[in-house]
């Protein structure tokens, strides 16, 4: 009884601020202008199919570049000593202490035509290169800004990992590349799970980064949503796609947990 | 009366059983080990021979783990050699070398199956499905866990866990099998039952075994050789007999089982003198005169009335010990602890008679003064008793880990 009291607030604030926007945005996706109701909006989302997967991909490609890029930093930080890993991970986790929107103009003041490099290089007569404008630099801003979230959680399982297994594996034959294959990753699937989940989540559907650091033809649903509400106001159209970037994301989150199970089956073997 | 122990005579001592004398498997040769500037191995010396049941006894602190870990290659000594077979390894990685551990605490794989755990070192030798299939069977077998190939780690008991330690390092057939306090975790009683255990299967398969332990007990039962260790230094290397009947100092003395240690004066060959009488006794070699240690049993001792006693003594306190009692004796201010199976009470004032074999002189050495004496009893007792008690520094795993660069 008396736990369910102190969850009160919070349950006020998810039936103001989460349940009612919810069914607000399901009662807009289903009906038109006039409130009548129709499934036209989901018709016409259909069009943004190649946006949708194009999303997908996106986010995808910044998940397994954040793992490659996220893996050995977390790894590398688990194994310090105490006092090192304290600050190695204030450093890994201070990028998030600044504006997601800050962090994104810098970026682009890094890599654009005119910018930082570009300059840099050009006084050796080199470039510019084209470091903005595609969908390569909208993949890179989605790393640069989705990486700590890919590394707390890698972090966190590897510290825990009983030194003493790695050496039961190098006692029963391992070699280093082994170890890891065998022992180490089985172990931090958990670890690569949720971090996977917390760069995709965020990443499929962010919109800024897309707008300053691609061009037309890299535009994400994030951004269309946006323009819906914003712009051309249709937000019947914005609620439809809404819910169905928010199903996408469920979909998603399931595979990775029934593949994560799957995994542990696999790396049996 | 005393207890039933047969007395070992001159005889018996000189036909004891001696070390197992087969092939030389593994030497330590000088082997220093040094931690951020402490010594925690002092220049060891050893041999390992093959089929032998060896176990390295001592308290936290010993350097007997560190020894264990640098056989495993784990650590590399500071200086000194390892020799595998004649060939020096020490720079053999551990994967490489032809020995299994059973760690402390197990360190099962906990993502991994009973079968798969056991069957991990197989698959790294990619050895064909259909032998691993029947060495895991047979393993599972020896350490009685058929119907358990399917649990994971986390869902056995604490003795399941061990006996899967053990298969998985016993599985792939090496010559030697180290094992790391591999009884620690477990309760008394189902430490019993594996000690029983670890030894039928040690001698089923003729595989060397390098033990280590705190437990006096479990070393003397498990072992054919017992290597005593203290401040990085071996103390004493003997069959369980030798070190308990002749240890070789204080320390040794007091660590196996219990002991009264008196100060004594060796005033010829097979005489020794303390408490200002002198004694026949079955040593001899020192020289005239020299200072000396003697150890007496508790249960060597034969209580008396106090008239025909060679000393005389009261009783300051009696414990119920189930087989026997632990009877404390006042001797002229140095207490004793006597081990009857008849009760004397509190205040009685009683004699003990010693026969030769019941004494042994050892020499001087800086252990001392320090052990011995039961004027602390109640204490000492609840030490020995306590298996996690600490002499002298504990060394964690973390801190070995911490130390191994």
């Amino acid at each position: 009884m008396k736990s369910k009291f102190l969850a009160g607030p919070y349950i006020a604030w998810m039936a103001i601020f989460t349940v009612v926007p919810l069914a607000m945005v399901a009662y807009f996706a289903f009906t038109d202008n006039s409130g009548a109701f129709t499934l036209d909006n989901f018709v016409n989302a259909s069009e943004y199919l190649p946006i949708f997967l194009r999303s997908i991909w996106y986010a995808l490609a910044a998940c397994v570049i954040c793992l490659i890029v996220g893996y050995p930093v977390a790894y590398v930080i688990a194994r310090s000593t105490v006092n090192v890993q304290r600050v190695l991970y204030l450093l890994v986790t201070l990028p998030m202490c600044m504006s997601f929107l800050l962090r994104t103009l810098a970026l682009v003041s890094l890599v654009r035509d005119t910018g930082i490099i570009n300059s840099f290089l050009g006084i050796f007569g080199i470039g510019p290169l084209p470091l903005i404008r595609n969908s390569g630099s909208v993949i890179m801003g989605m790393v640069y800004n989705y990486l700590p979230y890919m590394i707390m959680p890698l972090y966190t399982v590897i510290v825990k990992l009983d030194p003493r297994l790695i050496e039961a594996a190098q006692d029963l034959g391992c070699d280093n590349v082994q170890t890891f294959r065998r022992v180490v990753l089985p172990l931090s699937v958990p670890g690569i799970v949720s971090g996977i989940t917390m760069v995709f989540v965020p990443a499929v559907s962010t919109f800024y980064i897309s707008q300053k650091l691609g061009a037309t033809d890299n535009i994400m649903v994030g951004d269309i949503i946006e323009r819906q509400f914003k712009g051309s106001l249709n937000r019947n159209l914005g609620a439809a796609m809404s819910l169905i970037l928010m199903l996408l994301v469920f979909v998603s989150i399931g595979l990775m947990n029934r593949f994560a199970d799957d995994g542990e089956e696999v790396a049996t073997i | 009366m005393p207890l039933s122990r047969p007395a070992l005579g001159a005889d018996a001592i000189n036909q004891k059983r001696g070390r197992i004398m087969s092939k030389e498997l593994i030497r330590l040769v000088n082997c220093r080990m040094d931690f951020d500037g402490e010594t925690v191995l002092d220049s060891i010396n050893i041999y390992f021979n093959d089929s032998e049941f060896l176990t390295l006894l001592g308290p936290s602190g010993c350097g007997k783990t560190t020894t264990l870990r640098i056989i495993g290659g784990f650590l590399q000594p500071t200086s000194g050699d390892v020799f595998f077979d004649g060939v020096r390894i020490n720079d053999v990685p551990p994967h490489k070398r032809r020995v299994n551990t059973v760690f402390q605490k197990y360190a099962l794989f906990p993502h991994l199956n009973v079968y798969e755990n056991i069957a991990f070192g197989l698959r790294i030798a990619k050895v064909p499905a259909k032998e691993i299939d029947a060495r895991v069977t047979e393993m599972l077998d020896i350490v009685s866990l058929r119907g358990f190939e399917k649990r994971k780690p986390d869902q056995l008991s604490g003795g399941q866990q061990q006996r899967v330690a053990i298969a998985r390092a016993l599985v792939n057939r090496p010559k030697v099998l180290l094992l790391d306090e591999p009884l620690g975790a477990l309760d008394l009683r189902l430490r019993k039952d594996m000690q029983n255990e670890l030894k039928r299967i040690q001698q089923q398969l003729g595989i060397t075994f390098i033990y280590v332990t705190h437990d006096q007990e479990e070393a003397l039962a498990m072992s054919d050789t017992v290597v005593v260790m203290d401040r990085g230094r071996i103390q004493q290397i003997g069959t369980p007999e030798g070190i308990y009947n002749e240890p070789k100092n204080a320390f040794v003395a007091d660590f196996i089982g219990e002991s009264n240690i008196l100060d004594g004066i060796m005033r010829a060959d097979y005489v020794v003198e303390f408490f200002g009488r002198k004694f026949r006794c079955l040593d001899k070699g020192f020289a005239k005169d020299e200072p000396v240690d003697v150890v007496i049993r508790p249960e060597d001792v034969d209580i008396v009335p106090a008239d025909s006693g060679h000393l005389c003594g009261t009783v300051t306190s009696v414990t119920f010990k189930g087989v026997h009692y632990d009877t404390i004796v006042d001797f002229k201010g140095f207490k004793w602890l006597i081990q009857t199976t008849d009760l004397h009470q509190p205040g009685e004032y009683i004699g003990i008679k010693l026969t030769p074999d019941d004494i042994h002189v050892m020499h001087k050495s800086e252990y001392s003064g320090m052990f011995g004496d039961y004027s602390s009893y109640s204490a000492e007792y609840d030490e020995i008793n306590d298996p996690d008690a600490v002499i002298g520094g504990e060394e964690t795993y973390e801190e070995a880990l911490n130390n191994e660069e």
